[in-house]
């Protein structure tokens, strides 16, 4: 079963060598659009291998586990790679029309598939040591995409962002040496039984690194700064799959350590993450709500958003994790979507300057109704799937007696229509300042069907999830449960202790 | 050992927060440099230090005996020296282009991205 492992991992890789070969002829970005498709049928095909046998776990090299490289999806890990691989395969086809040739001769479609290798290798992985390296991929692939092009907002956008992920990047390695040399062993499922018999207090400090680390990676309060900085800097594809995917890949992280390894001391560690999703949500609905570029309102929202899906990973009840991994897998589709939308926009009206846009809404009606989908998801308007993730989230907040953490989570809510009724009002319903009518007939149609196929895809996801939310709670239930009790994923690593 | 080893890794850091604090990007560089090879001393400490003790095992033998150096803690710091080269060439780049685009190596004056409030 080991290949088909790491088949989501070797795909992009192959894609990222071929297309940088060829980027400079029209073959290249259809290498990029093919390999995503590919990506998305291996990403299925290990969904469906999960789902049949549960956890299943690989050992890279032949070394068996725990010295040498393990691999290892349970259903969290899968879901995550197959909506990568949705992600990757729109932003992969908007991309055709998005980036000029120029990006294109500077390797915009090989860092892109590096990235993408990148966020699924940290998806799958079962070894400490190989969760930095794939963070490494994936953060030096980010850095190149993020100042492709070399626009000045862009340098100084990248200056901040580079700057406060290294910062990160060295506190996971600290911690990854000091648990090392607590435990003697840097595989996570033998790591979830090794930390039993070691000193919880220093456990607890290295817990802490642990959450800074990944707090800065996930945009966490108060470790966000370089996000709303960077994201509205670069292209639009580039800007949409960052949205989608950098920051959860830093979330996903944190549900799996400190539920699979650093669950000593859940009254000390889990209280903070408590307090940090709480401030989260508020700051980052509040910065969203002073930005009236549509780009920054957006990134703003990706911090808001990551604080529900901490709040489910701090309360920890089966179905506060329920309502996470849901939270996940909706935001990822939602919050890429609306960046796409965002791109379209500025294609149409010339900026994303909330001020100097207006006039979707009678002249592009299509684009305005793609737009509202996903925009009422994020805000959780009953039917779409924003509805159902943040009332699961409310509901385990309720039950778990957290009154005021619910109450914020309603209120964020509540601010984050706010924003969305902001951008449709200016960008879709007031009149355009300049007096122009931007139809979407004005893009060649080629163009047209790019920019919008991916987006119409995204929402008819959303638009899924949403009426039929029954057999993604169940899902998201199994998930919650393999996470629960790791015992499946340590047996499925180390092999059956007898 | 490990209290020279500890000394160094706390004059390491102490430096590198200073420089990274200084409000410089340059500056900010050094200090991360410095703090990465906290980090590398930090996982080279942790994986138990021997002196003299190569792991070898000796000749009809299978398996080691008595203490023996741990070669994993050497291989990760291996690898995250390369890893941290990489970086840290494209940070230089990075901070040389900002130089020339943005005419500043002050981070706080660096307001492309973000601008200021336009006062009323």
């Amino acid at each position: 079963m080991s290949w088909l492992l790491s088949l989501p991992i070797a795909i992009p890789f192959a894609t990222a060598v071929l297309a940088f070969l060829l980027r400079d002829r029209s073959a290249g970005r259809w290498v990029s659009v093919g390999g995503s498709a590919l990506l998305l049928l291996a990403a299925a095909l290990l969904m469906r291998a999960t789902l049949a046998e549960g956890v299943i776990a690989g050992q890279m090299g032949g070394w068996p586990a725990p010295f040498g490289i393990t691999l290892v999806a349970d259903l969290l890990s899968a879901v995550m790679v197959l909506i990568t691989a949705i992600i990757a395969l729109a932003v992969a086809v908007y991309a055709l029309a998005d980036i000029d040739a120029r990006m294109e001769h500077l390797g915009y479609h090989a860092l892109f598939n590096v990235l993408i290798a990148g966020v699924t290798g940290a998806f799958l992985t079962g070894d400490l040591f190989n969760l930095y390296v794939w963070f490494e991929v994936m953060l030096i692939a980010s850095f190149g995409l993020l100042v492709l092009g070399g626009r000045p907002e862009q340098i100084d956008g990248g200056v901040k962002y580079v700057a406060l992920n290294l910062v990160s990047t060295i506190l996971f390695l600290t911690g990854i040496g000091l648990l090392y040399g607590m435990t003697g062993t840097l595989n996570m499922a033998d790591l979830a039984q090794a930390v039993d018999g070691t000193d919880q207090g220093l456990l607890t400090v290295v817990a802490m690194l642990f959450m800074i680390a990944f707090g800065v990676k996930a945009a966490l309060f108060p470790l966000f700064f370089w996000l709303p900085a960077a994201y509205h800097t670069p292209a639009f594809s580039v800007s949409a799959v960052f949205a989608g995917l950098l920051t959860k890949v830093g979330v996903y992280a944190l549900i799996r350590m400190f539920t699979l390894v650093f669950d000593h001391d859940t009254g000390f560690t889990h209280q903070i993450l408590l307090w940090v999703a709480g401030l989260t949500m508020v700051t980052g609905v509040l910065g969203a709500a002073a930005q009236s570029d549509m780009r920054k309102i957006l990134s703003f929202h990706i911090v808001s958003q990551i604080g529900y899906m901490i709040l489910g990973l701090a309360l920890l009840t089966p179905l506060a994790l329920v309502g996470a991994v849901f939270y996940l897998v909706h935001h990822i589709v939602v919050k890429a979507n609306l960046f796409l939308i965002a791109g379209a926009a500025q294609r149409l009206t010339g900026s994303t300057e909330l001020s100097r846009i207006g006039g979707l809404y009678k002249s592009a009606p299509l684009l305005a109704v793609l737009f509202l989908i996903p925009a009422f998801s994020l805000a959780g308007f009953p039917p779409l799937s924003g509805f159902w993730a943040k009332f699961l989230l409310v509901k385990a907040a309720l039950e778990a007696e957290g009154w005021v953490i619910a109450g914020v989570a309603l209120a964020v809510g509540l601010l984050t229509i706010y924003s969305m009724t902001k951008i449709w009002a200016a960008a879709f319903w007031a009149p355009h300042p300049d007096g122009i009518a931007p139809r979407l007939s004005l893009i060649a149609p080629r163009e047209r069907a790019a920019l919008l196929a991916p987006v119409a895809g995204l929402a008819a996801v959303t638009i899924v999830i949403g009426l039929a939310p029954e057999p993604f709670v169940a899902f998201a239930e199994a998930a919650a449960a393999q996470i629960l009790d790791p015992s499946a994923y340590v047996t499925a690593v180390l092999g059956d202790p007898k | 050992m490990e209290t020279l080893l500890a000394l160094t890794i706390g004059a390491l850091t102490g430096a590198a927060i200073y420089l990274m604090l200084a409000g410089n990007l340059m500056r900010f560089i050094f200090g991360l440099v410095l703090i990465s090879n906290a980090a590398n001393l930090t996982i080279f400490a942790a994986g138990r230090l021997t002196e003299g003790a190569p792991p070898l095992i000796a000749e009809g033998a299978d398996t080691l005996t008595g203490t023996a150096a741990n070669a994993l803690p050497q291989a990760l710091v291996l690898t995250a020296i390369v890893i941290g080269f990489g970086l840290f060439a494209f940070a230089i780049v990075l901070v040389f282009r900002a130089w020339t685009t943005l005419g500043t190596l002050e981070p706080d004056e660096m307001r492309l991205a973000e601008p200021p409030e336009a006062r009323p």
